[in-house]
C-alpha cells in the first residue's frame, strides 16, 4: 500500500522543473536549466567554492562517451539528472555517477543530409515534466524526462530542402522555441514557437520578409525565396519585456551577393520578438548585404549597465565580423561599439552601428584575403558574461581567408554557397580568450590560444573563467586578470561549451571534449 | 553504424547502368566547377581543407583510387560528408579527376640523371635526416612520395635554400628550464600550456610552459643545409631529377 501511495503520488505531483524556476535559475545555482544557464545568455554560475585558490585541486569525477566525435553538446542539470543529447538522440544520466538512466534515439532518414555543417546536437531544453530536443530531420521532440518516452514529435520543415536543426531549444513560459540550420543550402530561414504541451505551432517569424512585408525590398527580384537566413543558435529571452533575442544567419547564396542585391534583412542581425506573437519588436543589422558568412547566429547576452551615467538594459554581441556591440534591448538602439578581433573589411563602424565598408573587400575571382575568415572572429561557441566582474569572454579566432566568389544556381538539398575560402597557413592561425567591458567591448586581459579556438566559455561567481582547446586542454582561469590557474589534458578537442552545477553540494564543472563528457570536481 | 542509403545510391547508381563509357570521361573544367561550388565550402577552394580534411596531397586515406574516389563523391562520407546525389556520372567523374589532381605534380621532363642523383643522395648524406622508401633517419619530411607533392622548381629551391619552404611540423624550437640545460630540436607538439620537443637523437622532452625561463621559436629556420655551393650545376639536377622521381610506392 505504502509503495503504492508513493507511486501515486508522483504521479500528481506539480511539474518538477516550472517555468518560474527556470526564470529564476540564479537563485538555484546547483542546478543548470537552460541553454546559457539564465534567460539572460549568460553562461554564468553564481556558484562560488571554487576560486582561484583552490581550482588547481579540479579533478575527473567521471566520463561519459559518446558515438560521434566533435561534441558540441551543453547539457542540462536538474535534481539529480543530467540531461544531454546527440543527434536524433537523448540521454539521462545519474549526475553521482554518470550512469545511463534512461535513453531516447530517433532514426535519422537515410536520405538525410547535413549541408554546410557537422551533424552535431548542442544541447536539450527542460520545462515541466518535459525534454525538448531538435533534431537533424528538423522534428521538434517532447520526451518525458523520467522515462525518455516520446510525448510528442512535431515536424518543423521538410529536411529534404536543406532545413536541419542542431541547436539547444529555449524554453520559455507555455512555449519552446526552436530556429533551423540551411543557410548554405538556399533555405527561406525562421524562429518557430511551439505549445509546451500540445507541441502545436504558436507562431512562426521569418528572417526573410515575403512580398509585403517590410524589408522585402532588400532583396532584389526573388532572391528572398532563396535568402538563407537560419537562425542555428539558441537566443535569449527577457522576461520582464516578454521579448526573445535571435540572432540570424548570412544570407545566401554566401560569397555572391550579385543576385541578393540590397541589405538582405534579417541576414545577420539580431532580431527582438513578442514571445506572445512572434511579431518583430526590431531588428538591428550588423553586417547589411554579407558576402563572407558572417551569420549573426550568437547567443545575445542581456546586460544591464550604466552609460554615460544612465542605467541602460543592453543586449550585447561580439560578432562574428569581429566588432563588438552594446544595444539597447527596449528599442534596438546602438549605444557603443569596437573592433575586438583583427578585422580588414570596414574602417569602424558609424554613429549608428553600421559598418563603414572599405570597398574590395568582397570575395571576387581571383581571391580576396580578408580578416576575419568566413568562421568569424568567433562562431556559435558562447560567450560569458560576469556580473561580478562586469565582463564579457569570448574565444576569438585570429584567421583570415581568401575569398573566392563563383556561380551559384540553385537547386534543392545542394550547396548554394557561390564561392569558398581558403585559410592563411595553420602557423599563422590563433586566437585567444578575451576579456572585454560589457558596456563597450574594450579589452581589459587575453590569454593566448595556440590555435584559432571552438569552445564556448563558462564564467562564475568565484572568479573564474573556464574554455578548452583544439589541442584539448580545458583550463581555467582567473576573470579578473586571465592569469592561468589550472588545465587538463582531454585527449580530443573541445568544441563545447562548459556548464556548472553541484552534485552533493560541490560545485563541479562539465565540458565536452571530442568523444567525452568529463564532469569535474574537487 | 552507417547502413548504405538506398535512396541514394538508386540515384546516382540507376543512371551508372545505362551510361556510355564515353559519359564518364572526365572534364577538368567541369570538375573545377562543380568543386569549387559543391565542395570548396569544407575542402577549401584550393582542397587545402577546412571544416573537411585536406584534398591536396597524392593519396588520400578515404579515396585511395579513382574509383573509390568517385564512390565518396556521389555517395558521401557520412556523418559529415553529404554524397553528391544531384550529380551525373560524368560530373562526378570529372570532379574526381579535378581531386586527384590537387595533390599531385605532374611529371616534368628534367635535364639531371635520376640514378646520378640517387648516388649523391646517398653520398652527402641526406639519409642522415630523411626517409626514402622506409630507410634512412627521420630527423626531417619523409621524402618517399615528394616527387608527386612538390614540382621540380620548388625542389631545386628546397635544396639552395632550404630556409625558403619550411615543412609543416618541424619548427625548431629552444626550451630553457629552470634547472638543467637547455633543449633545442624539433617541436612535435605545443599546446597553451605545455611543449613537447624532439631532441637531435630523437629523443622527446615534455616542459609545462611554466618551468621555461625561456621559449624560443626559431621560425625561418631550417637545420638542412644548403647546396647552393657544395653541389655543381649538374650534381644539382641530377639531384632533382632523383627527388622529382619519388612518386611513392605504386
Amino acid at each position: 500500500m505504502k509503495i503504492r501511495a508513493m507511486l501515486m503520488a508522483v504521479s500528481v505531483a506539480a511539474a518538477q522543473v516550472p517555468y518560474e524556476r527556470i526564470a529564476n535559475a540564479d537563485k538555484e545555482p546547483g542546478n543548470w536549466l537552460t541553454y546559457s544557464g539564465n534567460y539572460a545568455g549568460h553562461r554564468y554560475s553564481p556558484l562560488r567554492q571554487l576560486t582561484p585558490a583552490n581550482v588547481a585541486g579540479l579533478r575527473v569525477r567521471w566520463a561519459h562517451q559518446f558515438e560521434l566525435q566533435r561534441t558540441q553538446v551543453s547539457p542540462i542539470v536538474a535534481d539529480g539528472v543530467m540531461y544531454i543529447t546527440a543527434p536524433n538522440k537523448a540521454s539521462a544520466l545519474d549526475l553521482r555517477t554518470g550512469r545511463t538512466l534512461w535513453q531516447w534515439e530517433r532514426p535519422i532518414p537515410s536520405d538525410y543530409q547535413s549541408i554546410g555543417f557537422g551533424r552535431v546536437n548542442r544541447g536539450p531544453a527542460i520545462l515541466d515534466d518535459r525534454l525538448y530536443v531538435a533534431t537533424l530531420d528538423c522534428y521538434l521532440v517532447a520526451l518525458d524526462i523520467r522515462t525518455g518516452q516520446q510525448r510528442w514529435a512535431s515536424r518543423v520543415e521538410d529536411y529534404k530542402p536543406g532545413y536541419s536543426m542542431t541547436l539547444a531549444p529555449l524554453a520559455i513560459k507555455g512555449k519552446v522555441l526552436v530556429g533551423v540550420s540551411g543557410g548554405e543550402a538556399g533555405i527561406r530561414g525562421f524562429v518557430d514557437a511551439y505549445d509546451a504541451v500540445t507541441g502545436e505551432r504558436a507562431w512562426r517569424f521569418y528572417t526573410v520578409p515575403g512580398p509585403g512585408e517590410p524589408g522585402n525590398d532588400s532583396w532584389a527580384g526573388d532572391s528572398w525565396k532563396t535568402g538563407g537566413a537560419s537562425t542555428w543558435v539558441t537566443g535569449s529571452y527577457d522576461a520582464a519585456l516578454n521579448l526573445v533575442y535571435w540572432g540570424v544567419g548570412n544570407p545566401g547564396p554566401d560569397w555572391n551577393g550579385d543576385s541578393r542585391k540590397g541589405d538582405n534583412l534579417y541576414a545577420c542581425s539580431f532580431i527582438a520578438l513578442d514571445a506572445g506573437t512572434g511579431k518583430l519588436k526590431w531588428h538591428f543589422q550588423f553586417t547589411p548585404h554579407d558576402t563572407h558568412d558572417w551569420d549573426s547566429t550568437h547567443v545575445p547576452i542581456l546586460v544591464d549597465a550604466d552609460v554615460r551615467g544612465e542605467r541602460r538594459k543592453m543586449i550585447v554581441n561580439p560578432n562574428r565580423n569581429a566588432f563588438y556591440y552594446a544595444l539597447d534591448r527596449v528599442t534596438g538602439e546602438f549605444i557603443a561599439g569596437r573592433e575586438y578581433a583583427k578585422q580588414t573589411w570596414a574602417k569602424g563602424l558609424d554613429d549608428h552601428g553600421k559598418p563603414i565598408v572599405i570597398p574590395g573587400s568582397e570575395p571576387n575571382e581571383a581571391g580576396n584575403l580578408v580578416w576575419p575568415s568566413l568562421n568569424g572572429a568567433t562562431v556559435w561557441f558562447s560567450p560569458a558574461y560576469s556580473p561580478q566582474t562586469g565582463l564579457v569572454y569570448v574565444s576569438t579566432r585570429e584567421v583570415g581567408s581568401t575569398y573566392y566568389k563563383r556561380e551559384a544556381e540553385y537547386k534543392p538539398g545542394t550547396f548554394f554557397a557561390g564561392g569558398g575560402e581558403t585559410r592563411i597557413p595553420e602557423d599563422q592561425q590563433w586566437g585567444a580568450v578575451r576579456a572585454l567591458e560589457a558596456a563597450t567591448g574594450q579589452m581589459r586581459w587575453e590569454f593566448r590560444l595556440q590555435s584559432a579556438p571552438w569552445a564556448g566559455v563558462l564564467a562564475t561567481a568565484g572568479g573564474l573563467v573556464f574554455s578548452g582547446t583544439n589541442e584539448g586542454n580545458v583550463f581555467a582561469l582567473d576573470a579578473s586578470t586571465g592569469k592561468p590557474l589550472w588545465d587538463f589534458q582531454a585527449g580530443g578537442p573541445v568544441m563545447a561549451n562548459p556548464i556548472s552545477f553541484d552534485i552533493d553540494g560541490k560545485q563541479h564543472i562539465a565540458v565536452a571534449a571530442d568523444r567525452v563528457l568529463y564532469v569535474f570536481g574537487e | 553504424m552507417w547502413r548504405p542509403a538506398f535512396f541514394l545510391c538508386f540515384a546516382v547508381l540507376a543512371p551508372l547502368g545505362a551510361q556510355t563509357a564515353h559519359d564518364a570521361v572526365p572534364d577538368m573544367a567541369i570538375g573545377r566547377r562543380v568543386f569549387e561550388s559543391q565542395c570548396a565550402l569544407c575542402h577549401g577552394q584550393n582542397g587545402t581543407g577546412g571544416r573537411g580534411p585536406a584534398l591536396n596531397r597524392p593519396v588520400l586515406a578515404k579515396a585511395p583510387d579513382v574509383e573509390t574516389l568517385r564512390n565518396v563523391i556521389a555517395e558521401g562520407l557520412p556523418p559529415e560528408m553529404p554524397g553528391a546525389w544531384q550529380l551525373s556520372v560524368r560530373e562526378v567523374a570529372s570532379v574526381a579527376a579535378f581531386v586527384a589532381s590537387l595533390g599531385s605534380v605532374t611529371a616534368e621532363k628534367l635535364p639531371g640523371d635520376a640514378e646520378r642523383g640517387r648516388t649523391l643522395f646517398r653520398a652527402r648524406g641526406c639519409t642522415g635526416c630523411h626517409i626514402v622508401d622506409g630507410a634512412g633517419t627521420p630527423r626531417g619530411p619523409d621524402l618517399t612520395a615528394i616527387g608527386a607533392k612538390r614540382n621540380a622548381a620548388h625542389l631545386r629551391e628546397s635544396l639552395t635554400r632550404p630556409e625558403a619552404f619550411l615543412p609543416v611540423g618541424f619548427l625548431i624550437v629552444e626550451a630553457v628550464p629552470e634547472k638543467g640545460e637547455p633543449i633545442v630540436g624539433t617541436r612535435a607538439a605545443e599546446d597553451p600550456f605545455t611543449i613537447q620537443i624532439a631532441d637531435g637523437a630523437g629523443r622527446f622532452h615534455s616542459f609545462r610552459k611554466s618551468e621555461l625561463k625561456a621559449l624560443r621559436r626559431r621560425a625561418g629556420e631550417s637545420t638542412m643545409p644548403s647546396f647552393a655551393n657544395s653541389l655543381a650545376a649538374p650534381e644539382l639536377d641530377d639531384m632533382v631529377a632523383y627527388l622529382a622521381g619519388l612518386r611513392g610506392k605504386q
